[in-house]
Parts: structure tokens; sequence; C-alpha cells
């Protein structure tokens, strides 16, 4: 089994959140956190991400979005929720437009409390995603084994 | 072939992304210092390839494997080329097929971003071609052909001769690299307007194919920066060694040290630099020391 | 460089050679006289097929009697005279076509040349024992390329044209008149690449230019007429300095030979220089050289098998022909340098202005000027491996580019557009059309195809020359010609924003039939090209220059070998072995607002919003309007410098 989680590539999404807990994230890849240690990247891309970093929560208008960007990521992918927004809805919980936490359109993997986040739960919550996305990975490997058994 | 130019291809072949990789962990790691963190492992590239090889097979359109498989080959073909010691200029007239096909790869996706980060890599291709062509020329005038394992076996080193030539190609190499402030294309720091440009649509193996792909490119520029110095003296391919750090180097600083400019200025000063450094060398070259 | 009488096949040549281009004109005259569109039709189909099949057997025979240089037709009185009248007559055709639509002016430059061709036929010094006709490599070939791709262009426009007056109900439909023309011309190409003489050359030359004249103005309406009169001064300029030039020639050269006035050039003889130096310049009118680009795009109005067959596969070579036989005789002169700087200088700048159009036919035509540019500069360096470069630069452009202009033809009768931007995906519109124009582009300008490598050579003897403007203009040009192909290229195989309604593929089996001989050609040539250099090419290069050298190198020609087949198998195979990877496919990229399809996203006030992506072409920058009368300015200024120089130098 290949060590892949020492490169977990990160796709941030941004919710309906005040932008604290965007910051924090931010603040992760500076020169005091720096996430790189741990291979982490912060692409844009979801095509290429593995951890689906969430923070703020769900309103009807990003609902879809974040479905769409989740669909887009390719197995396997860990999603972690970032501040309480993102894990509840928080303080925007009873707003008209707020469906809840991430959990209400994907489902979450590793929950991230703060408010906001402080970077080094951000990050131990990452480190967390990167073993479950191995466990994930493995898994993966598995079943693709598998398939090749069966067809053959 | 001979015996020996196989072992220089098979070299290169095995080799070249074991190189090219390593130097990709250097540059993150030298990047990361210079902006005073820890920065990755220096394997992280490996790491981040197997990974990307361990991952669902996605894309947009399905035809985008082939062409960028295409793009492979033809680049390790150019690589291959060169360190056999055939005709530079055929090496690059391959290297811009491979690039062509890097273009389809990237626009049958019909994406917005790669379409747009592909327009611009069209446009780096307009920005560096000139230079890439008119130092090839270069070493015709100063060594009297264009085989690459005559130059080596010369007496004095090219650049020489060349010292023109040679400011122009490290310019153009910048963009060929796809380094800041030429990183038009890709975007290659996060969070830009273009997402991940020319490689926003590649994921998973066919990421993987990109960078290893860039791993035989850098190599095989790497190689072009280094027959500037070699010649017949053994010493040389250690001072040739010594420059492609340096410019290694420097490219990587460069990198760190600027913010990303627009395309007209990328075209501008590269073709500037081109006719200034490349030309006047060419002038003096063909006017001073041959006639 | 002796010139050889062959004996044995002397009898099928005198035969042959007057039927090549008297046929053509007895067809032409057939053409307009059957106005029955099927029968008409018919003998078209009829005369191509005899038109290409004569080409051929010329060809082969000759090829396999030994290759020898042929001079045949020395006593000719007859011939001359009827020359004359017909000449004569055209001009006063173009004069009365002058009048009627108030360009007076331009009937002097119809008028003077004929006059003084009058007169030297008349009254002129006469030269005994000169043949009129010469056979060799540079004109067998020329043959070859007429006969085949003009007998194919013909097949093609039966069909062609048939679409067109479906669509253009608006113009009158005078195909009897266009076949006519389209035949002339074939008989007059035929004549001038035959000719040795000059006079008679002159005559074919004035001849194509009126074909060229009648056929823009085709359609009658105002911006054709207007278009067709600018390219009939601008040619009928060159042919004015063509007939100074033979009349100089006749009086001081003492020769109406082409063949004696170049070796009198290459043992450089003073009377030599301006009549080399004025036929130039109307090489230069003929090809559409800066300052005179801007007659060829205005030809582009034409129906297309005109301009795929006049305006980029054959009559504009016939400047690149003749700038060829005079090379060696320019060959470090002045009027060498001139002709490469100017042809170095338009390979460039087109280029640049080909990036800023859209219109397929317009980035057509630009490109033939750009590519005509590298051979008229290939000509002008006037070394051996030059015109090697040159002449393959000219066979594959012919091909490639007559394939083009018929695919975008079709295209656009299909499309009903002919703009790039709506080419969008067009592999999965018109899937046929698509793969054709690919191979056709690709044929322009990628590795394994033979112009990359006559640029490879055309660079290389730029520099042996020591020419550092044309050295410069190559590797700049080479990467403006790459941008405008490959951007084009990947309109074709995008996905995405098709409209949904599908197109009809509406291109006839005759339309069909010569785009796909187009295709295998192209390719065959591609994969034969070694064999070819080695066993024609170089030859020809011996014959015109008495020497040869080895443009490709072994180790050049093995690489090459290498890499076509690598470029032709590598993308099939990776095809074959990619169908077998498993590939989800995904819904691309648009910040998750992608509406499902591709081809649409959620803008701001939660609306679908079409997706429409276009390519760069900077024309605000870059664009026709801003450059051509620049470029034109100083390409007019360097002409006249530099012929002010040339005739100043000379008397």
């Amino acid at each position: 089994m290949a060590k892949i989680k020492k490169s977990p590539w990160l796709l941030h999404y941004d919710g309906s959140s005040c932008n604290g807990c965007d910051i924090e994230v931010l603040a992760c890849l500076t020169p005091i956190y720096d996430a790189e240690r741990f291979g982490v990247m912060n692409t844009g891309d979801p095509m290429q991400a593995d951890i689906f970093l969430i923070t703020g929560g769900i309103n009807t208008q990003n609902a879809e979005v974040v479905k769409q960007l989740y669909n887009q990521m390719p197995r396997p992918k860990v999603v972690v929720a970032v501040g309480v927004c993102a894990c509840t809805g928080g303080v925007f919980k009873d707003c008209y437009n707020i469906l809840g936490g991430a959990d209400t359109v994907i489902p979450v993997d590793i929950y991230v409390p703060g408010c906001a986040a402080r970077p080094q739960s951000i990050i131990d919550g990452i480190v967390q995603a990167v073993e479950l996305f191995q466990k994930r990975s493995d898994e993966h490997d598995k079943e693709m084994k598998n398939k090749g058994r069966e067809a053959s | 072939m001979d015996y020996k130019t196989s072992i220089f291809v098979v070299c290169y072949i095995l080799f070249a992304p074991l190189i090219g990789g390593l130097l990709q962990g250097i540059d993150r790691k030298i990047s990361a210092r210079m902006q005073r963190r820890v920065g990755p492992p220096l394997l992280q590239p490996f790491y981040d390839v197997i990974k990307l090889f361990k991952k669902q097979v996605i894309a947009v359109t399905p035809s985008q494997g082939f062409l960028l498989l295409t793009y492979f080959v033809l680049m390790v073909l150019t690589g291959a080329m060169f360190f056999a010691g055939s005709d530079i200029l055929l090496c690059f007239f391959v290297l811009s097929t491979a690039a062509t096909f890097l273009y389809f790869a990237a626009v049958v996706s019909s994406s917005p971003y790669a379409t747009v980060g592909s327009m611009r890599e069209l446009i780096q291709m307009l920005a560096y071609e000139p230079a890439v062509l008119l130092t090839c020329v270069g070493f015709y005038l100063a060594e009297g052909t264009f085989n690459v394992d005559e130059i080596v076996r010369s007496d004095t080193s090219a650049i020489r001769y060349l010292p023109g030539f040679f400011v122009a190609f490290v310019f153009i190499l910048t963009i060929k690299m796809r380094k800041s402030p030429f990183d038009t294309s890709t975007s290659h720091h996060m969070h830009q307007e273009i997402v991940k440009g020319i490689t926003t649509e590649m994921g998973a193996q066919n990421l993987a194919l990109f960078q290893i792909t860039e791993w035989y490119e850098t190599v095989f520029l790497m190689g072009v920066v280094g027959l500037f110095v070699i010649n017949s003296n053994p010493i040389s391919i250690v001072v040739a060694i010594a420059v492609v750090l340096a410019v290694y180097f420097l490219e990587i600083l460069i990198d760190n040290s600027s913010a990303r400019v627009k395309w007209n200025l990328m075209v501008k000063s590269s073709w500037l630099v081109t006719i200034f450094a490349a030309g006047v060398n060419l002038l003096v070259l063909m006017l001073v020391y041959k006639r | 460089m002796g010139i050889f009488v062959g004996k044995n096949n002397m009898e099928v040549k005198t035969m042959i050679i007057p039927f090549l281009i008297l046929f053509p004109f007895i067809v032409a005259v057939l053409m307009f006289a059957i106005r029955v569109n099927k029968i008409r039709n018919g003998v078209a189909y009829l005369s191509a097929a005899i038109i290409i099949g004569v080409d051929i057997y010329l060809a082969v025979s000759w090829i396999m009697g030994g290759c020898e240089i042929l001079s045949l037709y020395v006593d000719t009185a007859l011939a001359n005279h009827v020359i004359l009248a017909a000449e004569i007559v055209l001009a006063i055709a173009v004069t009365i076509l002058c009048f009627i639509h108030r360009k007076y002016w331009i009937s002097i430059l119809a008028i003077a040349p004929t006059a003084l061709m009058a007169y030297l036929e008349l009254y002129g010094p006469v030269e005994e024992g000169v043949a009129h006709i010469t056979v060799d490599r540079l004109s067998i070939l020329m043959c070859l390329i007429v006969g085949i791709i003009g007998g194919l262009i013909i097949v093609y426009a039966v069909g062609y044209m048939h679409g067109y007056h479906h669509h253009h109900t608006d113009i009158p439909d005078r195909r009897y008149y266009f076949f006519s023309i389209l035949f002339l011309f074939l008989g007059a190409m035929f004549g001038f690449v035959l000719s040795d003489n000059l006079l008679w050359i002159d005559f074919f030359w004035e001849l194509t230019s009126v074909c060229s004249f009648l056929l823009i103005g085709y359609t009658k309406e105002q911006v054709a007429v207007t278009n067709s009169f600018r390219a009939l001064w601008m040619n009928l300029l060159g042919g004015c300095a063509l007939a100074i030039g033979i009349f100089y020639c006749a009086y001081n050269a003492h020769t109406t030979s082409l063949h004696s006035l170049v070796e009198a050039g290459v043992i450089g003889e003073k009377a030599a220089i301006i009549p080399v130096a004025l036929i130039a310049f109307a090489a230069l009118t003929k090809a559409a050289q800066l300052p005179f680009s801007t007659w060829l795009i205005g030809a582009m109005v034409a129906p297309t098998p005109s301009s795929a067959l006049l305006h980029s596969a054959t009559m504009v070579k016939a400047g690149i022909y003749i700038l060829f036989r005079l090379s060696p005789a320019m060959s470090g002169t002045l009027t060498g340098d001139m002709i490469a700087l100017i042809g170095g200088f338009t390979f460039f700048a087109t280029s640049v202005i080909a990036i800023a159009q859209s219109d397929g036919k317009k980035v057509l035509a630009f490109s033939t000027i750009s590519n005509l540019g590298l051979m008229v500069a290939c000509a002008g360096v006037g070394r051996p491996e030059t015109i090697w470069a040159g002449v393959f630069l000219m066979i594959f452009h012919a091909i490639s580019k007559s394939l083009l202009f018929q695919d975008v033809g079709a295209t656009e009768n299909s499309l009903h557009s002919r703009d790039i931007e709506d080419m969008h995906g067009l592999l999965y519109l018109l899937p046929k059309l698509a793969i054709f124009m690919f191979i056709g582009i690709a044929g322009m300008f990628l590795a394994p195809f033979g112009m990359l490598i006559a640029k490879w050579s055309a660079l290389k003897a730029a520099v042996d020359s020591s020419n550092i403007i044309l050295v410069l203009f190559i590797c700049f040009g080479s990467a403006t010609t790459a941008f405008y192909w490959t951007k084009w290229m990947g309109k074709i195989i995008s996905h995405s924003h098709m409209t949904g309604e599908p197109f009809k593929d509406i291109t006839k089996k005759n339309e069909m039939i010569s785009l796909v001989v187009h295709a295998v050609l192209m390719i065959l040539l591609c994969l034969l090209f070694p064999v070819l250099t080695k066993v024609y090419v170089g030859p020809l290069l011996t014959e015109m220059f008495g020497y040869s050298t080895d443009v490709l190198p072994t180790n050049i020609l093995i690489m090459l070998v290498i890499i076509i087949l690598l470029v032709f198998a590598v993308p099939f195979l990776a095809y074959i072995y990619n169908k077998n990877v498993k590939t989800n496919v995904k819904l691309s990229y648009m910040n998750g607002i992608n509406v499902g399809d591709n081809k649409a996203f959620i803008d701001s006030f939660g609306d679908e919003k079409k997706l429409w992506l276009s390519n760069y072409y900077f024309h605000i920058l870059i664009g026709q309007r801003k450059l051509m009368a620049p470029v034109r300015l100083i390409a007019t200024a360097l002409l006249i410098v530099m012929m002010i120089m040339i005739i100043g130098g000379a008397m």
C-alpha cells in the first residue's frame, strides 16, 4: 500500500461564512503554521483535490454548488467541515436562507469546531482527514483489485 | 545508433523523471525556505504523482487521455533525440509538436478555465519560440553544426561565442517552465484567476502524466543549458552541472520574487530580449567571427 | 549546363505538349458553348480526367526516358503570330472592360506591354535556332502540380458550384463562364511553365492575370468588381515590368530565351541585371508579396474553387516558379537580396496579420501570402539548399492549401459560415470535413510534414548565407505561423457550445473525391518525402545550379523517418490504449455552477447563461486595418529604393 496520505490536496470552499474561518484556513499555509510540511496544497480545482474543506453554512444558493464540487472530485475523497457554521449552521442557523451545516448536502467526515476555528485545530482536522484518506484509498485499491479479478 | 548513444538514451528515459522530480522537490523546498517555511519533504513531487495515479480516473472528455499520452511520448522523444546527439533544431521542432498536443488536450474539454489557460499557453509559445529557434541558429554558427554530439565534442564552450543567446534562452526558460512572472497559462501558485489554467480539467492519472512530462521537459531544457558549456574537456561537464544548477536556482529566485505579468508585457519583453540579446549576438557572430 | 535533345521520345513530346496546352483552350470554348448543366458537367469531368491522365503520362514517360532536358519548337513562326494576335485580342478585351467599368487608366497597363511585345515580335532582333519550349525537372514538377491539383479542383468545382448557386440565388448562374475560365487558366498555366521563350511567357502570364481578374469578378457584386480591378492593375503592373524586362533583354542581352538570360546572369553579364530585376519584380506582384498583397486578400470574394486553384495552389506559384528559374542568376546579387528581404518581410508581417483574422478564408489567404513569402525568400537567397526548401514548400503548400480551401468551401456550404469561431466543435458537427481540415492544417506546420523540414532547411541556408534579417524573420515568423494554425485546430476539436441542431453534411460526392485524393496525396508525400528528395529534387538542383549539395544528411533522414512513424503511430496507439482505460466522465469546472451539460452556467440572477468560448485575435492590436497600411508602406519604400539601386547600378 502506497503512502498516499503524504500528498493531501485541498479544495477550500467558502459557504455562507463570516470569512473568519477562511482567514484561519489561509493562515494554516503561512510560515507560522506551514501546512505544506504535510504535503498539503491548496488547489482551487475539485478535479485535483482529495480533501474538500468547507467553511460556513449551506444556504439555498450554494447547496447545488457544494454538491457539484463534491461530485467533481475523484474518489477517494474526504470532506472536512471547518468552523461551527459548517458543522451545524452556527449562529446563522435560524436565518431564512440557511439549510444548516455542510452535512445537509454532502457526507461530512471530519468536524472541526470553533468560531472561528483555530489554525491548530484546522491542521489537526486535516491530519485526521489524511488518515481517513489513506484508509479510503486502501479500500479503493482493494475494490479496484477485486473488480479486476472479477473481470478476468 | 551505436552502443554509447543507446546508453545515453536509455539513461535519459529511465532517470530523467527521477532527476526532474528531484529538481522540483528542491524547487519546492527552496521556495519554502525563501518564504521562511519548513516546506514539504524533498520527495514530495513523487508522493504527489503516486497519489494521482492511485485516484479514480476522471475526465471531462475521455479523449484527453490519449492526447496527453501523445504529448508525453513526443516529449520523451524530444529528450531522447537530444541525448542521442541528434539535430537540436529537429528536437525543438518535435518539442513544439508535443506542445501542440498539450494544447489540444486542454481545449478538447471546452472548459472555460482550461481554454483561457491554453490560449495563454499559445501566447507563451509565441513568446519563446523565436528565442528557441535562434538558440539553435547560435549553436550552428558557433560550432558549425546542429548536431548535439558534435557540439559536445568541440574544443571550446559554445557560451564563449553565445553570451547573448544564453541570456535570451535563460529568459525564455522562465516562460517555458511556466514560472512566475510568466506563469500566465497555469498559474501554478494557488488561488488565482484562472484556477489551474491549462491543467484545470486534468485530474488523477492525466495530471500525473502531465507532471512526469514536465519533469522530462525540465531535464531536456537543462540539458540545453548545459550544452552551452560542455566541450571536449571532461572538466566542463562539472562546470556545466554547476551552471545548470545555478540557472535553476535563478529560476526559483525569479519565481519567488516576482508577480505575474500580463501577456502583452510577456511577449514584448521576451521578443525584445530575444532581439537585443540574441539578435545582437547573431549580428556579431555573423559579421565579426565568421567573415 | 548543356541542352540535350533526346531523340527517342522526342516525337511523343512534340505531340503531347501542344495537346496539354491547347486541349484546355478547346474545352474552355466547349464549356462556354454548352448551356445544359448535366452535359457540361460530364464534359468537365472527362476533360479533367484527360488532363490529369495526359499530364501524368507526360511526366512518367519523361522520367522513364531518363529525364533529359528537352528543347523543342525552334521554328515557330506561325505559333508566334497566333500568340501575338491572341495577346492583342486580350489587351483589347481588357481595355473594353476597363472602359465599361470606368477604370480608364488600367487599360494603359494592358495596352503598353502588348504594344512593346508586338513591336518586339514584328521589328525586334530575330534570334535563330532557339527553342521555345523546354522540358526539365522544374517544369515537369509544375506541370504535375497544375495538372493534378487543377483537375481535382475542377471535379470539386462541379459539385461546389451546384451548392453555391443553390444558396446564393441572388447571384446569376454563369457556370458555363466559370468553367470556361477555369479551363482557360489551366491551358495558360501549362503554357507558362513549359515555355522558354520570353515572349510566350509574357503572353501566358498576362492570360493568367486576366483569368484571375475575370474569376474574381464572377459574382458581379460591387465589392467583387472593385477587388477584381485591384487584382487586375497589380498584376498588369507586374506584366508591364515583365514586358519592359523582356524588351530590354532582347536588345541588350540579345536573347529572348529564359535559359540564356539566366546563364548570362550566372556569369555576371551586366546586361542581364536589369531584366532579371524587372522579371523578379513582376514575380513579386504575381506571388502577391508586399506591397501587392492586397489583391490576393480581395480575391477571396471569388467562389472557392477559383481561390483554391488560382489564388493559392497554382497561379500565385507562377511567380515563385519564375523566381526559382531566376534564382541562380539572382544569387548573391542586389536583386537576390531585395527578393529575399521582401519575401522574408512578407512571411513575417502577413503571418502576424493572419493571427487577427477569424474568417477562415482570410486566414488561408494571409497564410498563403506568408508562405509564398518564405518561398520567395528562398528563391532570393538562391542557393541549392534554399531552392530545395522552396521546392518542397511549394509542393506541400500547393496540396495542403488546395485541400484547405476546398474544405473550407465545403464547410461553408454545410455550415453556412466560414468563420473559424463557428467551427467550434466541427469534429462533432461535420466529422469528415473536420478531419480533412485537420490534415490540411497539420500539413502546414506540424513536425513530420514537409513544410517544417523545408523550414528547417531554409533556416539553415539563411544562416549559411549570413542573411541575418532573413534568419530573424524566419524565427519570428515560424512562431506567429504556429500560433494561428494551432488555435484554429483547437477550435475544430473543442467540445460543447454546439447548438444541438445537427448540421447536415451536404458535401457532394465529387467534392469528397477531390478532398480524399488531396488528403491521401498529402500523407503519401509525407511518407515518400525522403525518396522524393533523393530521386527528384536533388537532380533538379543539379540541373539548375550545375551542382547539388546533400541537403538532408543521412542521420537527419533516419531521424525524420523515426519521427514520421512515431507521430503517426503514437496518437493512434495512445487512442487504442486509452479506449480501454475506464474513464469517469464528469462536468467541466465552472465554479460549481455548471448547469449540467457543460454548455451553460448559472449567472448571478439565477438564470442559465450560455457558455461561449472564443479564441484570441488581438484584432485591435494587430488587425489588418492597423498593420496593413504601414507594412505596405515599408515594403513599397524598400522595393522602390532597391529597384533604383539595382537599375542605377546596372546603367
